[in-house]
Formats: C-alpha cells, structure tokens, sequence
C-alpha cells in the first residue's frame, strides 16, 4: 500500500514527556474519523534532534515543520493539513519570521550528516520493517557471506572508526584483538551506561533506532566469534529499555537474533543488563563487574578486556554510538566512511549541545568542523545577546574552551590539545554569566560523589579538590590554595585507577588556566 | 533468642529469583525487580531474597549500598526528582532545589514529613532542551522556574 502523506511525530524522551504520545493519538483518531488511512501513514519516530523546539511534528511530502505543538493543534493538522492539504503556517517552524521551505533549509541541520543518526526521525522505531527497508541487517548479511570475519577487520580499519565513547581507541583493533584471542566463549557488551550529566546521544540512538545497535552487535559476535552479548543500559532510561526489549523479540522471531542466523549456522543472543545508577560503570572494566551483578569497581588494566574480560572471557565492548556506525560501514563500505571527516578522526560525532544556546539539541556533525560553525551556525548563537565565554566538552572529564579557539577543528586529537577532549559528546556552552569556577565546582562534586572509592588518589584527592575549589567560590581562597589545586591535580591525573580519577581535575584545571582571573586570591589581613 | 518470623514473599517474586537464581551475575537484576514491587529494599525481604537466591546478606548490601539507584529507606508517594545536568545546573537548577525545599520543608534525599514527597537531585534526564527540568514521579516540568513550583506541587496534593 502507498501513502500518500507521511506524518512524522518526534517520540523522542523530551519530546515525549511533552504530550507526544497525546498529539500522536489524536492525530492517529482523527485520521480515522476523517476515513485518511489509506493515504496518511502516521509515524511515531525517534528523536529530531531539535528538541528546543519539541514537540516536533513534520509532515511529508510537504516538508512542513510544525514546532511546539499542543495536544489541541492535532485537530487542525488532522483537518486543515492532511485532510485539506493546507499547511499551517501558524506552527511552521521560522527564521526571521519566514517559514523555512524544507527541513534541510533550516540552519539547525544544514550542516549536519547524519550517519548515525541516519534513521533517527524517520522510522518507527517499534517496527522492524521500516528498519528493513533502510538496508537494516543487510550489513549483517553482507559481514557473513561476503566479507568474513578478516574482511570486516578490513573494513573497520580503513574506515578509521574510533571509540565514540570518549578515549578514541580504533575499533578495528579492538575487534581483531578479540578476534585472535582462543578461547571457548567470547562475549560483546553494548555499554549504554551513559552517565555524563547533560549527554544524551547514547539515549536518543536507542530509542531512535534500536535495530542498528543489534545489528551491529550481532557483526560483532560473527567477526570475533562470540555467541553471546550484553547490552548495559542505565535503568533511568525506561522508554530506551522498553523499545530494545521490543527490537530484540521481533529480530529473533525474524531469525536476525537466536540461532542459526540467516541459515549460516552462527548463533548470537542479546540480553539487557541494567545499570543502576554509577557514573563509574560507564570505565570499561568497571562495567564489565557490574554485568557480573557486583559493586562497580574498576581494576588495573592490561589485562584487557579484549583478552580477558566478562567472566574471564574475551570481551569486545563497544559504546552505542560506536556500534552505530557499523552497519552503515558494513555496507557502504570504509572507504566511504574514511572519506567524511578529518585527518586523524573519520566520520561524524553526535554532540548534545545545550547550555546557553538558542538552539539545544542533539546534532551529528562531520569530524573536522570547527566549534564556531556548531555555536553560532548550528546553534544560533547566544540567547539575549549575552557574550560567548566558554564551552565545555567531555563532561566532568574535560575542559573548558575559550572564545580564542573557536575555530579549532573538532577532532580527538585537537580538542586534547586544547585542554579538553571529546568525551561522549556533551557539549555545553556557557555566556557571560556563568562563574567557571562555580562550574569547575559543580563537576568536581559530581566526580567526588561518584568516586567507587577504591584507590586513593580519586577517593582522597578528589574531595581535598572539592574544598580548595570551594574556597575561591567562598571568595577564601589563597596562593597557597592555588598551588595546592595544581598539585592534587597532578597527581591524580597520574596515578589514578581508571578515567573517572585521572580526568577529575581537568575541569578546573583547565578554568584556572583560562580563566585565572576567576580564581581571585584573598589579601591576607 | 526469639524466632523471627518469616517474610514471605509474593508468588511473582519468588518466581523471578528462582528463574534468575542460576543465571550468572544475576543479583542486580534480581535487586530491581524488589525495588520494582517494594519502592524499596525492606530488610525481610532482603533476608528472604537471600535465601532464595542463596547470596550473603554482605554481597546483597555490597551491592545494594554501592549504587544510587536502591534504597534501603521507604521512599514518599511522589519522588520529585531535580535534574541536576549540567545544562540544568547553569540554567537554575539550584534555585529549584532550594524553593522545594524550602516549601516541603525537607531536605535533599529525604522524606517529608507526611510521607508524601521524597526530594532528589539527579544526574542528566536527558532532556537538556526544556532546561531546567524537574521529574515529578513520570510526569516532566520543563523550563521551570521558582515560582512555578507551587503550581506544580499542588497537581499532587492530596484530593487533587
């Protein structure tokens, strides 16, 4: 059956918990009453990324882009739009005052690529048809027959795709490690464990389109030889949880998942672990205890996990938006991949910029583009015409950048140089107002109450970090003070456990080091 | 020493952990499945949990004390949770917190006193767009200000 209209409502989490699902019913009732069915397909997606703007409803063919609709506008649409085929400009989306003609016109998205983000907003995420018909598990097929496990390696690695997790560590050779590793049993752990405060691309991917985490899980288990996966998911994510639990009983009634896939006679199955509730469990060893249903501790790496993780097993684990990617590889191929990006760092990176910007949401750029397009092009700038001061990348990880490097290009290895990293993705801009050492404070808290307490460098100069920081807030602090901060820094960084403890420092380290001005020392009376 | 008697726990329980009883690193699963039904983790059923899934009582609280999400303490009818992302945090975040506060009289990660509210702040919900954002049970207020959270707390008042 071909349809004529398509209407397209974001079910993402923001969007959602502002009345989608009503806008969606009514707008569903009322295409019934109206007898549309037979040309009006009406879609509950994923994410849009704009969710500055949500609820979002989009109609197709016509392009229109309806923003903060109300469960009351459904009506309308319903009668004036897909039964009339009036568009309401009243709801149209606009820059200066225009209505903008189509969604690729919109500054928002006209310098996004969105690969892994490819289905984010057009499919029902519930429906494993829709994911078919966008080349879904085809690159599973293609990783079976064709390709073979040194095939995929092959691929990956002249794709250049690295960790999207943080760290940046090639995933061809993370794979290949696993890969030629002997062992009985072998496993592959999705961490979705996303716990950077103000990030949330992990969460929208999942919801979005959960059949690609699957799919490329499953290309996994065939090129490393693992029968058996995991995917630990955060348990504040209940409609990300709810829809992976729905993707992996339609692709295993399907035979995508279960045994003897496509007839080729390799098993895999996923199953769902759930976090509760520890930024820690987002290191990988860490994660890997928290499968294993204990307290979340990291231990001392090698050994890898690659080569002895889950159980003693060799383990691959990748993040969600790592494995998001795969699909997309398997099919079109690394060289297609390696060809969007910049020097070092191929691909897209998915960022979830908020702050003090006009427009929040969650964006995929190509790797290379600098911090100013994404600001002010993507973005739209600084509301109330406030100054630009700083944004932050990598969470409590990373660092602040200032004005002065607005025109870095964002990659692994430029945005280290600058003090910072790309962490997972958040990306949050500060203006005038913002205190940095206030904010150097706050994630300082967030790090000394995740500490898992294990070594003593984290457990001990974190929260000795926390009240010198305190002090400058208080307006106490001292030369003294300063110097103490730098050297607790120092330490930390180099002799830490895991990532939680060696990046901690790096917010205020990197405020002290741009914004010293800040950091005012009290005169001794 | 008087013979404590047993909890017994309800059929659907006891199913689960049999189920999961074998299955490896099952006890954090097993823990959100009694927190499912309980709010929380009352000491009984933590007793009783542990025997049946045949696990000490120190690896269940090892487990059940490390992370954020269990409690030990029965929460209030609604949880009213302050997203404390960064976006939030810088878009006000604190301010709601204290005007809560200060309404409920109640301090954060406590109870009030009628057992209606418990207080929470929480790491990002995702949903840095409506910044700053608090969750009333499932329910999401957006771009919440101070003075808009009397308005909020009375749609949960009692008889509301």
């Amino acid at each position: 059956m071909a349809y004529s209209t398509y209407c397209l409502i974001c079910g993402g989490t923001a969007c959602e918990s502002s009345k989608a699902d009503e806008i969606y019913k009514r707008i569903q009732a009322g295409v019934s009453e109206k007898k549309l069915e037979d040309q009006v397909q009406v879609v509950k997606t994923g994410c849009f990324g704009f969710c500055e703007q949500g609820p979002i409803v989009k109609v197709l063919p016509d392009e229109s882009f309806y923003v903060q609709v109300v469960p009351r506008d459904a009506d309308e649409i319903v009668e004036e739009h897909l039964n009339k085929g009036r568009p309401i400009d009243r709801l149209q989306y606009k820059e200066k005052a225009a209505v903008v003609e189509t969604t690729d016109q919109i500054s928002f998205y006209q310098k996004q690529v969105r690969i892994v983000l490819r289905n984010c907003g057009f499919i029902d995420p519930e429906n494993i048809e829709e994911y078919i018909a966008r080349s879904g598990y085809e690159g599973l097929a293609k990783a079976l027959f064709d390709l073979k496990p040194d095939g995929v390696i092959r691929e990956l690695e002249k794709s250049g795709l690295r960790g999207r997790g943080g760290a940046g560590y090639p995933t061809a050779r993370k794979w290949a490690f696993t890969k030629d590793t002997k062992a009985t049993q072998k496993y592959i752990v999705c961490n979705a464990d996303e716990g950077d405060p103000g990030a949330y691309m992990d969460r929208s991917i999942l919801e979005g389109d959960p059949h690609s985490i699957l799919e490329a899980m499953a290309i996994a288990g065939c090129t490393v030889g693992a029968s058996k996966g995991y995917i630990y998911i955060r348990a504040e994510y209940p409609l990300a949880i709810k829809r992976l639990q729905h993707a992996i009983m339609e692709a295993t009634e399907r035979g995508l998942l279960g045994e003897d896939i496509f007839g080729s006679g390799f098993n895999f199955e996923i199953e769902i672990r759930l976090g509760a509730g520890a930024f820690v469990c987002g290191e990988e060893t860490a994660l890997l205890m928290s499968v294993e249903g204990r307290r979340g501790m990291p231990n001392q790496r090698p050994p890898y996990p690659a080569v002895k993780g889950l159980w003693g097993k060799p383990t691959v684990i990748n993040n969600v938006e790592t494995l998001a990617n795969i699909p997309v590889i398997m099919t079109r191929g690394g060289d297609w991949f390696a060809s969007i990006g910049s020097e070092t760092s191929k691909g897209t990176k998915v960022f979830a910029l908020t702050g003090k910007i006009n427009n929040s949401g969650l964006i995929e750029v190509p790797m290379g583009i600098t911090l100013r397009d994404i600001i002010f092009n993507i973005g739209g700038g600084i509301p109330k015409g406030k100054k630009f001061k700083a944004v932050q990348t990598g969470g409590p990880s990373g660092g602040m950048i200032t004005a002065d490097y607005l025109d870095s290009p964002i990659d692994y290895e430029s945005l280290t140089a600058l003090g910072s990293m790309m962490g997972s993705g958040g990306m949050i801009v500060m203006d005038e107002d913002d205190s940095m050492a206030g904010v150097a404070n706050f994630y300082l808290g967030f790090t000394v109450e995740e500490s898992c307490g294990k070594c003593v460098p984290c457990r001990v100069g974190g929260r000795q970090l926390k009240r010198l920081v305190q002090k400058f807030v208080d307006g106490e602090g001292t030369q003294e003070d300063l110097d103490k901060i730098a050297e607790i820094g120092h330490w930390m960084k180099s002799s830490s456990l895991c990532g939680l403890g060696n990046t901690a420092p790096n917010p205020v380290l990197s405020s002290i080091k741009h914004f010293s001005d800040e950091y005012i020392i009290k005169e001794a009376q | 020493m008087a013979v404590e008697t047993r909890t017994t726990l309800p059929d659907e329980l006891c199913e689960f952990i049999l189920e999961w009883k074998h299955r490896p690193g099952n006890l954090i699963m097993i823990l959100h499945r009694v927190q499912q039904h309980y709010k929380y983790l009352p000491e009984p059923v933590v007793d009783e949990v542990a025997r049946l899934a045949d696990l000490s009582l120190a690896q269940i609280y090892g487990v059940a004390t490390f992370y954020n999400f269990f409690n030990l303490t029965p929460p209030g009818k609604h949880r009213i949770a302050v997203c404390m992302g960064t976006a939030c945090y810088l878009k006000g975040a604190p301010a709601l917190t204290e005007e809560l506060s200060t309404t409920l009289k109640v301090g954060v990660n406590e109870v009030t006193e009628d057992k209606q509210f418990s207080l929470l702040e929480v790491r990002c919900v995702g949903c840095c767009g409506l910044a700053p954002a608090v969750l009333v049970d499932e329910d999401l207020y957006g771009k919440l200000t101070p003075e808009k959270v009397q308005e909020m707390l009375d749609n949960y008042q009692e008889g509301a």
